[in-house]
C-alpha cells in the first residue's frame, strides 16, 4: 500500500509540475483533441462539405496554423477565436496527436478534364513543396490531395487577395501560375486535389 | 438473479475498497457496467467515447425512441431548406460497437441500490450511471398551454413530429397570415435557437408568403447574439422599418405571455391579445423528468454536478450531462452536451480504474443561420478553474463581429453544415 500510494503521489506531483496553469494539470492529448471533433470530425477526419480534415498534418504545419489563427493572421469564421483558447504547449500536444492519425480522402465531385489539367499544373508549380501529388505534409506544407475543395478554394482566395501571407517560394509559384493560367488554373488544381484518393 | 446480485454486491464492496486504495476495478475480472439513460447527443456520445476508451466495458444505452431528431438544424426544416429525415439518427452504429441499446423508457434510477428500472419492469444494475435526459417542457407554466395544446400549437423544441407539425402549419398558412413565436425565459435549451427560428421562418415567408408577419412575444429584454440577430433581421427581413416582417415584443414592451387559447388560436401577453394563424410556444424548461424522479435536481429544476467529472453532487455514482446538468457557463447546446459527454466518459473510466480524475477540456460553438448565405456563431473554450468550476478561457471565444464580411458569413454557412455532419457522425457513428 505504501508503495502504491507514493507512486500515485509522485504521478500526481509530476502532472502538476508539468502543468502550465496553476489550477489543474494539462489535459491529455485525447482530451484536448476530443474538442476538435465536433467541427473537424472524429479523429480529425472531416466528412465535409467544407471544414478541413486535420488528421495527418505535419506537427510543424499544425503548430504554424494554430499560432497564425491565434495571431489573427489567417481570416477565419470561428477558428481564430477558438485557437486563442489553447496554450502553446497544448497546441504542440495536439499537433503530435493529429500528426499520427491517418488522413482519409473523401469522395468529392470532380470535373475530370479540369482535374487532368490540374495534374499538370500541380507537377509544374506545386509538387516541389506539396510532394507526392499534394498527399504529403512535410514541414510547413499542408495536405492538399483529398482536402475538402471549399476550404482549399477559400484558402487560395485569401492568399491571392493578400488576406493571408504566402511564403516567398509559394508567392513566386502562385504568381507565375496565375500569369500563365489565371483563375482557371486554380480551379483546375482544386479539381485535381479533389480527384485524389 | 439473487445469487448474481449477491455476487455482484460482494464484488462491488470489494471494488469500492479497491477503488479507494487506487487498485483498478478492472483487475477483479468483472466487466464494469455503465448504464446510460437517454440517447440524445450527450447519451450517445458518452456511449461511443466510453467504448473508445475501453473495449471491455459493459455499456447499455436506454432510449425509448427508435431514432433521435436533432433539435439543432431543425429550424432549417421549418424553412424547407432541409428535409426532416436529414436530422434523424438511429442507433445501428452504436449497436455495431457492442453497445446494448435498450428500446425502453427508464422509469427510475435508484442510486443507493445502483439500479435502473425500465418501463417494462426490467431492472438493470450498474457500477456507474450516466443520466442524459435532456429537457422537460413545463406544461404548467403558461395557462392553456399543455401537452394536448401542443398538438395544435407546436413547441417544436424536441425535434421530430413537432418539427413536422410546425412546418406543415407554416406551409398551410395563407399569405398575409400571422405567426406568433413565444420564446421561454432563461435558462433553456439552445439560447439562440428561438431567434434563428424567427430568421428561418421569415426566410420561408419572404419567399413564399411575403405579406405575412411574425410577432415574437418574449419574456426577456435581451437574448443570445442580440446585436447580430437584430442586424440580421434588419438586413434580410426589414426589421426596424415600417415594412418589417418581424415584430419583436420585449419584456419591457409587454412580451411575457400569460395565457394561450388553443381553440381560439389566440395568445395573451401584457401587450395585448394576439390572434395567430400559426403559433409556436416554447415553454419554460427543466431537467428531463427521469432526473426529477431520481431526485437529481435541486431547487432550480436542473442537476448540480461536480464540474470536473459531471458526477451528481447529490448521488455518487450517477453522472448527469447535457441540457439537464448545471455546467457553469456552458450553454445548453448540442455541442456542449457532446463535449461534456467526452469529459464524463473519461471520468467514469478513470473512476472505475481507480485512477485520478483526468484534467478536462471543453468547447462550444453555436452557429445560427440567418439566411441561406448569412451565418453567425458564438464560441468558447472551457477549462476547469481554480475552484473546480468550469470557466471560459479569457481572451478566447466570443461572437462573430457585427462587421464580419459577407464572404465570411457565407463561409460560416458551409462550416455550420459541416459541423452538423461531423458532430452527428461523432455522436451517432
Amino acid at each position: 500500500m505504501t508503495v502504491r500510494a507514493s507512486a500515485y503521489t509522485v504521478a500526481v506531483l509530476a502532472a502538476f509540475a508539468l502543468s502550465p496553469c496553476v489550477s489543474a494539470a494539462t489535459p491529455s492529448a485525447s482530451m484536448l483533441a476530443n474538442t476538435c471533433a465536433g467541427c473537424h470530425g472524429t479523429d480529425g477526419v472531416s466528412i465535409g462539405p467544407a471544414t478541413p480534415t486535420i488528421a495527418g498534418m505535419s506537427t510543424e504545419y499544425f503548430v504554424d496554423m494554430m499560432e497564425a489563427y491565434k495571431a489573427d493572421e489567417i481570416p477565419s469564421t470561428v477558428m481564430g477565436r477558438i485557437a486563442k483558447g489553447y496554450t502553446k504547449e497544448e497546441i504542440e500536444v495536439l499537433a503530435e496527436h493529429f500528426a499520427k492519425l491517418p488522413f482519409v480522402r473523401p469522395d468529392q465531385q470532380v470535373d475530370e478534364a479540369a482535374a487532368n489539367q490540374g495534374a499538370k499544373l500541380h507537377r509544374k508549380f506545386c509538387e516541389k513543396c506539396h510532394e507526392d501529388g499534394g498527399r504529403s505534409s512535410e514541414d510547413d506544407a499542408g495536405i492538399l490531395a483529398g482536402q475538402w475543395t471549399p476550404y482549399l478554394r477559400w484558402s487560395m482566395d485569401d492568399f491571392t487577395s493578400d488576406k493571408r501571407e504566402m511564403t516567398k517560394k509559394m508567392r513566386k509559384k502562385v504568381t507565375k501560375m496565375l500569369e500563365d493560367h489565371g483563375d482557371e488554373g486554380i480551379e483546375q488544381l482544386l479539381q485535381f486535389y479533389a480527384s485524389q484518393k | 438473479m439473487a445469487t448474481n446480485r449477491r455476487t455482484f454486491l460482494k464484488l462491488a464492496v470489494g471494488a469500492s475498497a479497491a477503488a479507494a486504495s487506487g487498485f483498478p476495478f478492472l483487475c477483479l475480472g468483472a466487466k464494469p457496467r455503465v448504464v446510460i439513460v437517454g440517447g440524445g447527443i450527450g447519451g450517445a456520445t458518452a456511449a461511443r467515447y466510453l467504448r473508445r476508451a475501453d473495449a471491455s466495458l459493459d455499456i447499455t444505452l436506454i432510449e425509448p425512441k427508435a431514432a433521435y431528431h436533432t433539435c439543432f438544424m431543425s429550424n432549417e426544416v421549418l424553412s424547407g431548406e432541409r428535409e426532416l429525415d436529414s436530422i434523424r439518427f438511429g442507433y445501428d452504429a452504436l449497436k455495431g460497437e457492442n453497445i446494448n441499446v435498450v428500446s425502453q423508457a427508464a422509469k427510475g434510477v435508484d442510486p443507493d441500490a445502483k439500479k435502473v428500472t425500465l418501463a417494462n419492469g426490467d431492472v438493470l444494475s450498474y457500477d456507474r450511471c450516466i443520466v442524459a435526459p435532456g429537457i422537460n417542457l413545463d406544461f404548467y407554466a403558461i395557462p392553456g398551454y399543455d401537452a394536448e395544446a401542443a398538438e395544435r400549437i407546436p413547441h417544436a423544441w424536441q425535434a421530430g413530429p413537432q418539427t413536422a407539425l410546425l412546418r406543415d402549419q407554416l406551409r398551410a398558412m395563407p399569405d398575409g397570415g400571422t405567426v406568433v413565436i413565444a420564446p421561454p425565459r432563461h435558462p433553456f435549451r439552445c439560447p439562440p435557437g428561438p431567434y434563428e427560428r424567427v430568421c428561418q421562418i421569415a426566410h420561408y415567408l419572404k419567399h413564399n408568403k411575403p405579406k405575412s408577419k411574425i410577432i415574437v412575444l418574449d419574456p426577456k429584454d435581451k437574448f443570445s447574439k442580440f446585436g447580430l440577430f437584430k442586424q440580421g433581421w434588419a438586413n434580410h427581413y426589414g426589421y426596424g422599418t415600417d415594412n418589417s416582417m418581424i415584430d419583436w415584443v420585449s419584456a419591457k414592451q409587454g412580451g411575457e405571455v400569460s395565457a394561450v387559447d388553443a381553440k381560439q388560436m389566440s395568445i395573451t401577453a401584457s401587450a395585448g391579445t394576439f390572434k395567430a394563424d400559426v403559433m409556436n410556444v416554447i415553454p419554460p424548461q427543466g431537467a428531463g423528468m427521469i432526473a426529477v424522479d431520481a431526485d437529481l435536481v435541486d431547487a432550480s429544476g436542473w442537476c448540480p454536478v461536480n464540474e470536473q467529472t459531471f458526477e451528481s453532487t447529490r448521488y455518487p455514482g450517477v453522472y448527469v450531462i447535457g441540457d439537464a446538468s448545471i455546467a457553469g457557463p456552458m450553454p445548453k447546446s448540442g455541442y456542449a452536451a457532446n463535449s461534456q459527454a467526452k469529459v464524463c466518459a473519461a471520468a467514469v473510466v478513470a473512476s472505475l480504474r481507480g485512477e485520478p480524475m483526468p484534467a478536462p477540456s471543453w468547447v462550444n460553438t453555436c452557429y445560427s443561420i440567418i439566411a441561406p448565405e448569412d451565418c453567425v456563431a458564438v464560441s468558447a473554450v472551457y477549462r476547469l478553474g481554480a475552484e473546480g468550476k468550469i470557466v471560459a478561457v479569457e481572451g478566447a471565444g466570443g461572437l462573430t463581429p457585427e462587421d464580419a464580411s459577407p464572404e465570411m458569413r457565407k463561409r460560416a454557412v458551409a462550416y455550420a453544415h459541416s459541423w452538423f455532419r461531423n458532430i452527428t457522425r461523432d455522436t451517432f457513428g
